[in-house]
């Protein structure tokens, strides 16, 4: 598997299946580790990080793990690659940041449902990332992926603090449960701002589309914990799957009922008029573009809309963005430009078929 | 340690020192109290190093004469296996090494009490082979500290008796390879050095074993 191989459809995580779909977009699981003997990465020297990363290596890459992991050295990888990596939510912005001297790698599992980066800020951080609300699934893969590694990686640990992570909002099970959510209704209706109230009273974060600092474009929201210590991986996962976010589908649910009851005309004229405008507008840019996809994705969900499917829709979200749309027109290009690209590209896949 | 709220038997999750009249006023309120009385910055949600800076000051103006409110730490403790001082993990929120853990202990727990909903205490999954060797844990990173001294002395017989005495003992159940067998049992530190490693960890790592 090659980089241009993963870019050319939507990773696993955007298919727009699995349970739940028409409002929890994926469930990922993360697991922070460092080994043990060895500074955090912040104050390793360069021997030692490379010691770290050839050591994680030889192990990921075994086939015990997976078969066809792809293994991308970042320091070597051009800019547009490792932002197309952040784009499909394979490696985090802080490691796609160029930094010359922290040699760091991420290993991609062939099907794009695992991720693990090497060297960011802990010297693992273990992703596994699916569709739709599978978090069982995913703590069940990503578990078996902890265990392997640990065959032959010693990991830092200690019996008072668990896991021991470079920043102590980590440590303990080093388990972030993250579950992106698309909520347009609450938005429409302004009943989000509860939402993240709530959230934040259940000691949840709630970020935007590329997590922390980032903004909820196209409203599309990641909610995630924010303690890791003093319960353990299978009471958080339960809190998610049990209670905080069928809350958040049913939340969003009855909005959508109440824009169907109460204001259908002004629901439609969203749907339709971000329709029109992706259909034929010539110049468009990537947050406008986003925001649109979203009215499009509640009209279909809310069976307004009829002439595109979810999978189409869900595509378009990772492929209006800039290095996706420099991928698939195979050029590198100004802003300026992409915004014509990004028109064109759109007006073609959303064009009726035959 | 952990404080009560002042005004309920609910644990307290706001701490702060006032400076009445030249002598610290401490109060401790639980989220609704400090709501109540103004003061809640939700300080459980806050990033880590607001959460350190909150903590640095109480712990200032709580401490000795000397103690300046607002001011910088009064001793400033170093991690003995990273040199990672403590004012350097509050400007930064990031620790140096797996010994920091131990060698801020104390200051650690009330942090961490505050940023995980009271929790200070692991539990959950524990690893498999690594869960019980924290003495060996140790030992290896003091030895790695040795290699990287031994390479920049340029001691190179050093440094490769060091290289591999530190993967004998990072692999002592793994199964041996052809290329690289070494005797299973080397996991007590075979070449003690003049200072480091002889060092007996600090008595709270006892308690981490208790």
């Amino acid at each position: 598997m090659t980089l241009r191989g993963i870019s050319s459809g939507a990773g696993e995580w955007l298919r727009g299946s699995g349970p739940h779909s028409d409002v929890v977009i994926s469930s990922r699981i993360r697991f922070a580790r460092n080994l043990a003997g060895f500074p955090f990465v912040n104050r390793a020297n360069r021997r030692q990080r490379y010691e770290v990363l050839e050591s994680c290596r030889a192990q990921i890459m075994t086939n015990r793990l997976a078969d066809n992991t792809l293994w991308v050295q970042l320091a070597d990888s051009p800019a547009i690659d490792r932002q197309l990596l952040v784009e499909r939510h394979l490696i985090s912005r802080d490691l796609a940041r160029h930094k010359a001297d922290i040699p760091r790698a991420v290993a991609i599992g062939a099907d794009e449902t695992f991720a693990i980066m090497v060297n960011e800020e802990d010297h693992l951080r273990i992703q596994v990332l699916r569709s739709g609300m599978q978090l069982s699934e995913a703590y069940d893969q990503i578990n078996r992926i902890d265990d392997i590694l640990e065959e032959k990686l010693d990991y830092a640990f200690s019996k008072r603090f668990g896991y021991l992570t470079a920043c102590p909002t980590n440590v303990g099970t080093g388990v972030r449960v993250s579950v992106m959510m698309h909520l347009p209704a609450l938005k429409l209706t302004g009943e989000i701002e509860k939402v993240k109230r709530a959230a934040r009273d259940m000691h949840l974060a709630v970020r935007g589309l590329f997590g922390e600092g980032s903004e909820a474009l196209g409203d599309l929201y990641q909610i995630s914990n924010q303690t890791t210590l003093g319960r353990t991986e299978k009471e958080k996962l339960a809190d998610f799957e049990k209670s905080v976010i069928p809350q958040i589908i049913a939340y969003e649910h009855q909005a959508r009922q109440a824009l169907l009851r109460q204001r259908e005309k002004q629901l439609d004229d969203k749907v339709w008029r971000a329709w029109a405008t992706l259909t034929h507008a010539r110049v468009l840019g990537t947050d406008e573009t986003l925001q649109l996809l979203s009215h499009v994705r509640l009209g279909v969900h809310t069976a307004r809309l009829e002439r595109v499917d979810i999978r189409t829709v869900n595509e378009l979200l990772l492929l209006c963005q800039p290095a996706h749309l420099q991928k698939v027109t195979g050029q590198e290009m100004t802003p300026a430009a992409r915004r014509i690209a990004r028109a064109d590209l759109i007006r073609q896949r959303l064009a009726p078929r035959g | 340690m952990k404080y009560k709220c002042d005004k309920c038997d609910r644990p307290a999750t706001h701490h702060s020192v006032e400076m009445v009249k030249g002598k610290p006023n401490e109060m401790h309120l639980c989220e609704q109290h400090a709501a109540d009385a103004g003061l809640s910055v939700s300080a459980s949600h806050a990033p880590i190093n607001e959460l350190l800076t909150h903590y640095i000051k109480m712990t200032d103006n709580k401490g000795g004469p000397k103690g300046k409110p607002g001011g910088v730490a009064r001793v400033d403790r170093k991690c003995p296996d990273c040199g990672l001082k403590f004012s350097d993990f509050r400007e930064k929120s990031l620790l140096g090494c797996p010994g920091c853990y131990t060698a801020f202990k104390r200051p650690l727990i009330t942090l961490l009490e505050r940023a995980h909903e009271g929790g200070s205490q692991h539990v959950g999954k524990v690893p498999r082979r690594s869960g019980g060797g924290e003495q060996r844990q140790l030992l290896i990173a003091r030895m790695r500290k040795r290699l990287d001294n031994a390479i920049a002395a340029e001691n190179y017989e050093l440094a490769a008796q060091l290289r591999d005495d530190i993967s004998g003992m990072e692999r002592p159940d793994a199964p041996a390879k052809p290329s690289a067998a070494k005797p299973r049992t080397a996991v007590t530190d075979p070449s003690p050095a003049p200072g480091g490693v002889t060092d007996t960890p600090g008595s709270t790592d006892k308690e981490d074993r208790a």
